[in-house]
């Protein structure tokens, strides 16, 4: 017998799809036993695919997929939440609903509770006056700083919607330029321009 | 107007937790998990011991000391978990129980299965230390960290746990 005897037992082809397996069942065992604090899954969706991070008050945050942004998003998750984070289809399936009907050009708002606790501060302010842009409507920077009592913010509002955990259910692609210029959309222009567009604000290029 | 001071705010929130996401530590560190664990409580209830090790870490997961080295700690989760298995199978098994199954019949003694005889027979503390050194490849020192024991008690696991080995199988 050698020493090599025994690894061949651990067999490793298998422990790695095995081990992927296991790994597989932890999060409903882990939601079994009330372990789960942050459920992650993913969406498909016209603007590409998302991440929906889903807590027991509520959505916490929707990363685009494919963002550098995501690993950061999940840190500051694990920071300012907590770190039992676990892919769960099952835990995010509610939003995965509500999403698929906004996507679908039935739904017009979002009835599902969300969880604030990524936004501090000023963003607070700005992202409660960002809720409450009806559907299909847009407001500018300044109107929002205005509102919020900082009329010559209109910067610090662009970088709280910049920073918003929530895009499309905090809907911060509703605020543009006083020009009328789309100006910047943390997801990316172009996913701004086709929210714009589904929501009937703009039309279909 | 000065801009409003947002990563200033940010800064002030309570910072509850310095390790990273469950999910990223998880897929980092399942695949050692489950090779340990294959061999050190066997294939049948490699399973069962993966959901108990990664179910009492992440229970303990938002407390976690600063600095710990976690591919480090979820081993030494395993090891006691690994262990207290084959004690609480040896504690239910009954005195009558058949001796291991094989123990006495002619098996082709370079085959696998003559080789997981052996390895079920070695004391729990001895089987574990092994599987970390020669299947892990662990230092003496870190199996010592893992065991929670001297350096010179794993050693002497190890050494024990081979030579039995190397009696059954030649």
């Amino acid at each position: 017998m050698n020493r090599n005897d025994l690894k061949r037992l651990a067999g490793k082809a298998e422990t790695e799809s095995r081990s992927r397996t296991a790994a597989g069942a932890l999060p409903d065992a882990a939601a079994t036993e009330g372990l789960l604090d942050v459920a992650v899954g993913g969406i498909s969706s016209p603007i590409g695919d998302l991440l929906v991070v889903v807590t027991a008050r509520g959505l916490a945050a929707i990363a685009f997929e494919g963002d550098e942004y995501r690993d950061e998003l999940l840190a500051r998750v694990a920071r300012q939440i907590s770190p039992r984070i676990l892919p769960s289809p099952k835990g995010t399936d509610p939003w995965r609903r509500e999403l698929d009907e906004y996507f679908a050009a039935g739904r017009t708002g979002f009835e599902l509770p969300v969880d604030r606790r990524l936004i501090h501060g000023i963003a607070s302010d700005v992202l409660k006056q960002t809720s409450k842009i009806p559907y299909g409507e847009v407001s500018t920077y300044g109107a929002i700083a205005k509102k919020i009592g900082h009329p010559s913010a209109a910067r610090a509002v662009g970088r709280a919607l910049g920073a918003n955990p929530i895009p499309i259910v905090i809907p911060c692609h509703r605020v543009i330029g006083a020009s009328g210029a789309l100006t910047g959309y943390a997801g990316g222009i172009d996913r701004k321009v086709r929210l714009l567009e589904l929501e009937g604000v703009l039309a279909p290029t | 107007m000065a801009a409003v001071g947002l990563a200033a705010v940010e800064s002030e929130v309570a910072v509850s937790s310095t390790v990273p996401p469950f999910q990223d530590f998880l897929e980092a560190n399942r695949a050692t998990v489950y090779r340990f664990l294959t061999v050190a409580v066997g294939p049948a209830d490699a399973d069962d011991c993966f959901q108990e090790t990664f179910l009492s870490a992440l229970r303990a997961y938002p407390r976690v000391t600063r600095g710990e080295r976690l591919d480090r700690w979820i081993l030494r989760i395993a090891s006691r978990k690994a262990i207290d298995h084959h004690r609480s199978r040896a504690r239910s098994a009954l005195p009558t129980a058949e001796p291991p199954e094989r123990a006495t019949t002619t098996v082709d003694p370079t085959s696998d299965d003559a080789l997981w005889d052996a390895v079920r027979t070695l004391p729990p503390r001895q089987r574990v230390a092994v599987v970390h050194r020669h299947v892990l490849d662990r230092s003496y020192p870190e199996i010592a960290e893992l065991m929670g024991s001297t350096e010179e008690a794993a050693r002497a696991n190890v050494s024990q746990g081979i030579k039995k080995l190397r009696e059954l199988i030649r």
